[in-house]
């Protein structure tokens, strides 16, 4: 107990002695949290869309109007024929084409039935799915208004339609940055301590300071949690200043209590730490250390359904999630901020993250020498 | 009277897989000795060292340090010896006197003690004005003489000094050589590496390795003598002549 006190004191006196740490603390959950939620959204507006009309007639002019007017889309190129149209997607100038056939209103009114062609621009998958889906959406509904037009008198549709009418439980305003925050704030955390926590062992490395410590009477179980401590207690203070931020900037105020966010949050990073300790064990160098922790939680963010839903991934990707600690946080924090669950709601979360916790540290004890062979 | 020996090794030997860094050597250190190992660059004295310290698991052959086995007792090794590293091991974002305090902490000793300790220590290196500097602002012989003094901080029985004076001017040298002595007057025994040949000859006992083996151990006036020189440069050079070995293979 005596020495792990002398160990906390020399690690928090350097930590402390580090402006860089200290910076790094306070501006990089900052900057994260002011800029990125704010630009990265899901939501995709300004499409640039061309249009060719063949036709000119009211009908087309209309659906144009109103595809113009849903506010996501902007008419950027109106070309005589399709090839053209086709340049302008292959020069970037628009993302998405419609082509309004000849005779499109005369169809539409005589045979009760016509046809578009919708072209998108694929290279950006998700403008082109969006965009397309969104296309969609305003052309069936230019339907359903003229089909209300013409037979306004009938009560009974020849064919039948069914209308979906949805609502968005949790978020009901579907609020991105209800969202993302929290997924963002998991990211900050997570990065914070895995690659801290990887670089300071190896530095002693470096430093050659680690020889005196291991050739002093020292635990190997002291020694890890000498380093686990000091940076435990400052990613729970990023981790304070996001919410803080959270709070104050986004007006996030989690639904369920703080307290089931930091009970959470104190065995992740008992799990997220002794990966990044796991991993200062093998490597030799800060570099090869900083590299290996950037490529880990870099595949950790990914496959962690911040950006994407696990759910919609390939059942190997499925897999690689269950073994990932970054989606159970995510997957908490959104429980915790957007449906108000409590701890006993996320007991299977916090007992997986309990075996990622002493696998990580078990295998740091284990793979940690203090003689060589 | 026959002091007792605190060190004991009987064909000592570590292989790097091929490689033989330290090839069965077998010698005897006195209680309160100032015991000189002495070889060129790649000889093996830092892998035998390590070995002793609990550091390096030997491959093969006995050694004992201060009654505990290398093999089995190397933490309670630990408890006994103070370790000074080729490559200078203080913490530089730390004070003078943070350092003292760390080190003799982990070391278990008791607050008052640390207390003593540290004001005796910057008392011997002249050093209470500069106890709150932080070590990285120190020049590079200042920095060795504490890192001595902080290695002998819990009164080890035995204190293993790498290449200590390596880099240093002769003036700071001749006032390292000055603690040495004064540690080996309180009975710790002393167990150093080094180049120079005049550090050579304050020694008690030198032993010279050459290729990983030891092929001379006595005191250094019989071994002048032996090899008929004035000087241990003299002994040194008949004897690392004989070596194959060029590079610094440790490790």
């Amino acid at each position: 107990m005596r020495m792990l006190k002398f160990l906390l004191w020399k690690e928090l006196l350097q930590i402390y002695r580090d402006p860089a740490i200290i910076r790094i603390l306070f501006i990089m959950p900052m900057i994260q949290l002011l800029i990125l939620p704010l630009a990265a959204d899901y939501e995709i507006k300004n499409i640039n869309l061309g249009v060719v009309d063949h036709d000119h007639s009211e009908y087309a002019r209309q659906l144009v109007n109103k595809i113009v007017s849903s506010g996501y889309f902007r008419l950027k190129d109106y070309s005589a024929g399709f090839p053209q149209a086709l340049k302008a997607i292959e020069s970037d100038r628009t993302d998405l084409l419609l082509e309004i056939p000849a005779h499109f209103g005369r169809d539409l009114v005589k045979d009760n039935q016509s046809s578009l062609l919708v072209a998108v621009n694929a290279v950006n998958g998700v403008k082109a799915g969006l965009g397309g889906a969104y296309l969609q959406g305003i052309i069936q509904n230019y339907n359903q208004e003229i089909r209300a037009q013409w037979i306004p008198e009938q009560r009974f549709e020849p064919q039948s339609v069914i209308e979906i009418v949805s609502a968005d439980w949790y978020n009901p305003h579907m609020n991105y940055r209800v969202f993302m925050v929290p997924g963002i704030l998991v990211m900050l955390v997570t990065m914070i301590g895995s690659s801290f926590a990887a670089n300071n062992i190896v530095r002693e490395k470096e430093m050659g300071t680690i020889e005196q410590i291991n050739v002093s009477p020292i635990k190997k179980m002291q020694f890890i949690l000498g380093k686990l401590i000091p940076f435990w207690m400052l990613a729970l203070t990023v981790l304070t200043i996001g919410l803080l931020i959270a709070r104050l900037v986004y007006g996030i105020v989690p639904l369920g209590h703080y307290s089931t966010i930091y009970v959470f949050a104190t065995v992740y990073l008992l799990a997220i730490l002794g990966l990044g300790l796991l991993l200062s064990t093998y490597a030799q160098t800060q570099q090869q250390s900083m590299l290996v922790s950037f490529f880990v939680t870099m595949i950790f963010n990914l496959l962690s359904g911040l950006y994407t839903p696990i759910e919609s991934m390939p059942g190997w990707a499925q897999l690689i999630a269950r073994f990932n600690p970054v989606s159970y946080f995510i997957e908490v924090m959104r429980m915790v901020m957007l449906k108000g669950s409590g701890l006993d709601d996320i007991k299977y979360q916090i007992l997986a993250l309990i075996g990622f916790a002493i696998f990580f540290n078990s295998w740091a004890i284990l793979s940690y020498r203090k003689r060589s062979g | 009277m026959e002091k007792e020996n605190v060190i004991v090794t009987n064909e000592l030997t570590k292989r790097f897989g091929y490689f033989t860094a330290v090839d069965k050597i077998s010698f005897a250190v006195q209680k309160g000795e100032i015991f000189g190992f002495i070889g060129a660059n790649g000889a093996g004295k830092t892998t035998a060292m390590r070995m002793l310290c609990g550091l390096s698991l030997p491959t093969s052959g006995t050694a004992t340090v201060a009654g505990f086995d290398v093999y089995k007792q190397n933490e309670q090794i630990k408890k006994n010896i103070g370790y000074m590293s080729q490559k200078f091991s203080l913490y530089e974002d730390l004070t003078i006197r943070e350092n003292i305090r760390f080190y003799a902490g982990i070391y278990g000793l008791e607050d008052r003690r640390i207390r003593e300790k540290t004001a005796l220590l910057l008392q011997q290196l002249h050093m209470e004005d500069q106890q709150g500097t932080l070590v990285r602002a120190l020049p590079l012989g200042w920095k060795q003489k504490l890192a001595f003094s902080i290695a002998i901080v819990h009164d080890p029985a035995i204190v293993f000094l790498d290449e200590p004076t390596g880099g240093v001017d002769p003036i700071t040298r001749r006032e390292f050589w000055s603690l040495i002595y004064e540690a080996a007057a309180r009975g710790i025994t002393i167990f150093v590496t080094t180049h120079y040949m005049d550090e050579a000859e304050y020694c008690d006992r030198v032993s010279i390795m050459v290729d990983g083996r030891i092929d001379a151990l006595d005191k250094p006036a019989s071994l002048m003598q032996q090899y008929n020189s004035a000087s241990m440069d003299g002994v040194f050079l008949q004897l690392a002549r004989k070596a194959t070995r060029t590079e610094d293979l440790i490790e």
